[in-house]
């Protein structure tokens, strides 16, 4: 159970075996893989950074939150930082429970909110040879998704995948 | 007061350094952040920013003490 980063490729069988329990019905996953292209830009290849203290701090907290909202076994996330290349796997979420509906519930809770709170930050290379940091150099620009305020005045577009 | 700064990803860049500690008046993050922001070619408004102070979030109106380690936090884009 929690949260970790990795620099390396994600092990999905081992996160899988992490939560195994007898008394589990149903498990689900959530794989989010480095695409090739966003806001109409072709992407080479990307390079995931992370504020590690506070993004750990950030992910556990959102796994807690988790398992106290719904009513799920075990839980776990895992996340890739350094250089990605197109069809990598960037971050895996797995939930375990007694049925499957609340799993399902979970790992949606687990990536949306790792995607919006975990300091993580990706720069992205474009095959035109460009590059940028994604949220932070084109928000501003026309036809940007929808601008999105919550309580800490944090302000930023809401990312696509 | 003497801050510890910590800079990651677009600010990181900006800044040209990934730390370094800053002799300062400013009282708050606020005034931090438009301190540096006279300093460093930043982009982003303050509104677009999270701030930590000594590895946790904290506000933008938090009191400083010397010693503290600050850390501006980018719009985010993990996943």
């Amino acid at each position: 159970m929690g949260f970790r980063f990795t620099m390396t490729p994600i092990d999905t069988t081992a996160g899988r075996a992490a939560l195994l329990d007898g008394s589990a019905g149903g498990y689900v996953s959530f794989e989010g893989w480095v695409r090739d292209h966003n806001e109409g830009l072709a992407v080479k290849r990307l390079k995931y950074e992370a504020f590690d203290a506070l993004a750990v701090k950030e992910g556990e907290r959102i796994i807690v939150e988790a398992l106290a909202r719904f009513p799920v076994k075990h839980a776990l996330c895992l996340h890739r930082v350094g250089e990605l290349g197109i069809g990598e796997m960037a971050v895996w979420v797995g939930v375990s429970s007694t049925h499957r509906a609340e799993s399902f519930e979970a790992c949606r809770y687990i990536i949306d909110a790792v995607k919006h709170r975990v300091p993580i930050w990706k720069k992205e290379h474009y095959v035109n040879g460009d590059s940028g940091w994604v949220n932070c150099e084109r928000c501003a620009a026309p036809g940007a998704d929808t601008v999105h305020h919550d309580k800490a005045g944090h302000r930023h577009t809401l990312a696509r995948s | 007061m003497l801050i510890n700064l910590q800079y990651f990803a677009i600010l990181r860049e900006q800044a040209g350094r990934p730390n370094e500690s800053l002799e300062t008046r400013a009282a708050t993050p606020a005034a931090l952040y438009a301190e540096l922001a006279k300093r460093y070619p930043f982009t982003l408004a303050p509104e677009q920013l999270k701030v930590a102070i000594n590895g946790e979030f904290a506000d933008f109106a938090h009191s400083l003490r010397t010693g503290d380690a600050v850390v501006f936090i980018p719009p985010v884009a993990g996943g």
